[in-house]
Parts: structure tokens; C-alpha cells; sequence
């Protein structure tokens, strides 16, 4: 029983690593930016909810409403007054450009929060449990946040592939000079996938930080379980980071349950051996 | 002649430090289908991509309904009615023939067409309208093309080498389409590397040579030899 309740553990994080990739995986889809900020941008969506907390006396989890339109209209103006900027034939401005804004956003954190860790309360649902069978439990929250980001990974879905926004972002992403052509302003598109990137990036860091303690340096770590869970599911379907992301946290589970320090050494052991097994991913795009 | 839709004056327009048109006037009338002919590296490619707003030129060069739109990028230029049938078609890959279709009506003018009317022009895409494009044959993709400039329901309409690629019996088949959509009140400019098909569905015929119009004339008055010498150069 005791690896029963693990591996629900795991399935259950990875939904968080999910919620993490889904937001990477989308602006590389749309405009093949690697955002190397990606991590930090969570870690700053969950300041901002700990202020929302704070200023409005909200649940973390009502706490939501707020900072997603919040952080959607950072990601705006920062793709339109920065990032757009960057793109262009070459890969390496963005890189460079998002790898200082990842300093910046960490040092700006530690000036006006300090070094200090913390955590956002979310009340008596962070203990509240059930059991499923003999010996298994699962947590209200953890599910909670699973469900959540089901949801979102199906929304984008969705949104992607039956909506008129979904077709332009794919439109987009194949051919930038013909859907110009069309009418599609790129600039606008690109800064309205990065606001969904940060909206969904707003969820995942307010869980993050209702599960965890957080501090200005966690976002390079939280980066890396994202990439990793969006290389393991591959760049073919919003389902693929969701696979991704439960690959992730089932490893990193069991891990953890053979020698509490292999937690991240198995995530990363499980992404190297799918990278070289199976090196596009197990949801793959169809066509190159 | 009678109000010009689209005139351009004098248009210069350079890759970087390369000069690819020089001076280059081109007036179309409501309604009139003009033919660009020329050979390769001639800049027929590069006038349409001008008109289009794909490569930006000064302001007053290119006016459209009286308009000037030099200046304006793609993306708007689509809005007062001209769209680029493109060399090579290019399709969206990832979208569906009628994805492909919807992504060209999104800037949403009025007019004549619309799904149900691109699909009377070209029925074979109606039975094919859920498979991805680029499954389609090389003569089906050129019609996904052409559908997708048109329902953004341009005044005027550009098709770069649309016969490129294509079996004559296909050529055939599109040119034939291209009369109704200029019964439905667009004009045309064509730009063509086969100059008896060109000649043949055109009004009137710039020759580009190296950059600049090196012949113009109604297509039923100029002679072989003329065509030829602007063709090549004397």
C-alpha cells in the first residue's frame, strides 16, 4: 500500500509540472522563444498572490481570479515591449535576453521580499484527506491542484485546436510571413501567447506556493522540471506535458522513497533515459 | 484610363543594400486583370510582395483607392483589400484545407465570398475540407491558395506563379476559375513565367527586365518579337 500512496503522490505533482510546461511549450510552439525565465516568472506570479493575500485578506486559491489577469497582462507587455524585440532568424538574443530577465526578476525579488522563504496559507484544506482503499489516502489539495491543471492542459487544448485564436497561434507558428499576409499581426499574437503562457504560469505558482515554501532563487529548478517534462511528453499535444509532467513526479516519488536525496536525481535519471530512448518525446509533432 | 484602383509610382524597393525594382509605375483598373511577365530574378515577385506590404516601400509609391499604403505592413494592407496568392502556395501545414480557408476570411471584409461560395469554386476541396493541406496534390493545394486569399474578399488580387509546378491540364483548370472571381468584381494581377497563358488571361502586360518595366501594352497588340526583346534584353 505504501507504493500505492507514492505513485498517487507522484501523479498528482506532476500535475504542478504540468502546469509548468504547458506554459513553456506553448511559446516555443507559437514562436520558438525558450524562455529561460519561465521558472522565475512562477516564482514572481506566487509574490504576487502572497500580496494579493496580504492586501486583500483572500484564500490563496480565491487569490487566483487576481493574479492570473495580473500576470496575463505582464506577459502582454513584456512580449510586446521586450521579447518581440529579440525574435528573428537568430535563436540566441531571446535566450539572452530572457537568461538576464531571470536575473533580474530573482535580484528584484530578493531587494523587496528579502532571502527569507515563504508560504502561502491556504487554510484547513492543505490537511484535509480522504481515504480511496485500505491504506491509501489522497490529499483535498493535491487533487485539487491536479484537477486544476487537467483542466487548464484541456482548455489550451481546446483553445489550440477549435477556437479561431488556436488556428491564428498555429498559423502563426508554421509560417509568420503568411500569416502576415492574412491579417495576422505576429506581434500580437506572439504577446497574447505569451499572456496565456503567464496566465497558466499565475496557477501554477500560486500552488506551487500553497504546497511549498518558495524564495526569490527557487525559479531556476522549477525551469528545469519544466523543460523536462515538455521534452519527456514531446511538443506534439497539450496532453504530452501532462504525461510529461506525471513521468516527472512519479519519479522523483520513488526516488525519494528509495533514499530521500534521489528525489531529483531519479526525475532526472527517468528525462535522460526517455531522451535517449525516445529523443522527440512520446507525444511527438506529426509533421517536421 | 479610367480612376486607377491601385497605382504605383515610381517604386524602388531593395533586399538590404540590393536594389531589386527600379522606378517601376503599374496602374490597374477596377475589374482589370494586368499580367507581369518577365524572367527569373526580374522583381515580379518582389513588385507583388511590395503591393502586399510584405516588403515595405515609401509611402506615396503604392496608392489603393486613391490611398496611400506604401508604408503600411502586410497585416493592415490585407484590411483595404489586396491579397497575395503566394509563390510555392504555402500553405499552413498544421491547419486543415478549411482551417487554411478560415484563417484567410479572419480579417473579416464583406463581400462576395465565403466558405459555401469558395467551395462552389472549387468543389474538390468541399470533399476534402477536414484533411490536412498539405496532403493535398500540388493543383488542389494552388486552390486552397487561391480560396484563402479570397475570402478575405480582396478588391484586388494577386497570384504569384500560380501555374509553377503544375501539369498544363491543372493550369488549365485553375485559369479557368480565375474569370469567375473577376466576375465578382476583383481585379487581378498575375504574374506568370508562361507567357502564352499570361497572354491569354490578361487585359493588358508589363514585361519587368532586371528591375524596371521594360514593355507595356494591351495583351492583344504586342508582338512575339517585342515580348522577347523586353524579355531578354535587346
Amino acid at each position: 500500500m505504501e507504493w500505492v500512496n507514492i505513485i498517487i503522490q507522484g501523479v498528482l505533482i506532476g500535475g504542478l509540472y504540468a502546469m509548468f510546461a504547458a506554459g513553456l511549450a506553448l511559446i516555443f510552439g507559437v514562436m520558438r522563444l525558450v524562455n529561460i525565465a519561465h521558472g522565475d516568472l512562477i516564482v514572481l506570479a506566487a509574490y504576487v498572490a502572497l500580496m494579493t493575500t496580504d492586501t486583500l485578506g483572500l484564500n490563496p486559491l480565491l487569490a487566483i481570479v487576481v493574479v492570473v489577469p495580473i500576470m496575463a497582462a505582464i506577459g502582454y507587455g513584456l512580449q510586446r515591449g521586450l521579447l518581440n524585440r529579440t525574435l528573428g532568424d537568430d535563436v540566441l538574443p531571446p535566450l539572452l535576453v530572457t537568461f538576464g530577465l531571470s536575473v533580474i526578476i530573482q535580484n528584484a525579488l530578493l531587494e523587496l521580499f528579502t532571502a527569507d522563504s515563504r508560504r502561502l496559507k491556504a487554510g484547513a484544506i492543505e490537511v484535509a484527506s480522504f481515504q480511496i482503499g485500505e491504506g491509501v489516502w489522497i490529499g483535498v489539495l493535491p487533487l485539487l491542484q491536479f484537477v486544476v491543471a487537467v483542466a487548464v492542459i484541456a482548455g489550451l487544448q481546446l483553445l489550440f485546436y477549435r477556437t479561431a485564436l488556436g488556428r491564428a497561434f498555429r498559423a502563426t507558428s508554421d509560417d509568420q510571413s503568411v500569416a502576415q499576409l492574412m491579417g495576422l499581426d505576429n506581434r500580437h499574437i506572439f504577446a497574447l501567447a505569451m499572456a496565456l503562457s503567464l496566465a497558466v504560469v499565475a496557477v501554477a505558482g500560486v500552488f506551487l506556493a500553497v504546497r511549498t515554501n518558495f524564495d526569490p532563487a527557487i525559479g531556476p529548478a522549477r525551469l528545469i522540471f519544466g523543460f523536462e517534462a515538455v521534452i519527456i511528453g514531446g511538443l506534439g499535444s497539450m496532453w504530452g506535458t501532462l504525461a510529461g509532467g506525471i513521468i516527472l513526479g512519479v519519479s522523483q516519488a520513488i526516488g525519494a522513497q528509495i533514499n530521500p536525496g534521489w528525489q531529483l536525481l531519479a526525475g532526472h535519471l527517468a528525462f535522460l533515459v526517455i531522451l535517449a530512448v525516445r529523443p522527440e518525446g512520446l507525444f511527438p509533432k506529426v509533421q517536421a | 484610363m479610367p480612376e486607377p484602383l491601385l497605382d504605383v509610382r515610381a517604386l524602388d524597393a531593395f533586399y538590404g543594400d540590393f536594389q531589386a525594382l527600379f522606378g517601376v509605375s503599374l496602374r490597374v483598373a477596377p475589374g482589370e486583370v494586368v499580367a507581369v511577365i518577365g524572367a527569373n530574378g526580374a522583381g515580379k515577385s518582389t513588385l507583388l510582395n511590395c503591393i502586399a506590404g510584405a516588403i515595405r516601400s515609401s509611402r506615396d509609391a503604392i496608392l489603393f483607392d486613391g490611398e496611400p499604403i506604401g508604408d503600411q505592413p502586410a497585416h493592415a494592407v490585407v484590411g483595404h483589400g489586396i491579397a497575395l496568392v503566394p509563390e510555392g502556395r504555402r500553405l499552413f501545414a498544421s491547419l486543415s484545407v478549411e482551417e487554411n480557408l478560415l484563417i484567410g476570411g479572419q480579417v473579416g471584409r464583406q463581400g462576395p465570398w465565403n466558405l459555401v461560395r469558395i467551395y462552389d469554386l472549387f468543389p474538390v476541396l468541399a470533399e476534402r475540407r477536414h484533411v490536412p493541406s498539405t496532403s493535398l496534390s500540388g493543383g488542389q493545394q494552388q486552390m486552397v491558395a487561391i480560396g484563402r486569399a479570397l475570402m478575405s474578399n480582396p478588391k484586388l488580387l494577386l497570384c504569384d506563379e500560380i501555374s509553377l509546378g503544375l501539369a498544363p491540364i491543372v493550369v488549365r483548370e485553375v485559369y479557368a476559375r480565375l474569370s469567375s472571381i473577376v466576375a465578382e468584381g476583383s481585379s487581378l494581377i498575375i504574374v506568370e513565367q508562361d507567357i502564352v497563358q499570361a497572354l491569354k488571361a490578361a487585359g493588358r502586360v508589363y514585361c519587368l527586365q532586371e528591375g524596371r518595366v521594360a514593355l507595356t501594352g494591351s495583351a492583344g497588340t504586342l508582338t512575339r518579337e517585342a515580348i522577347s526583346a523586353a524579355y531578354f534584353g535587346a
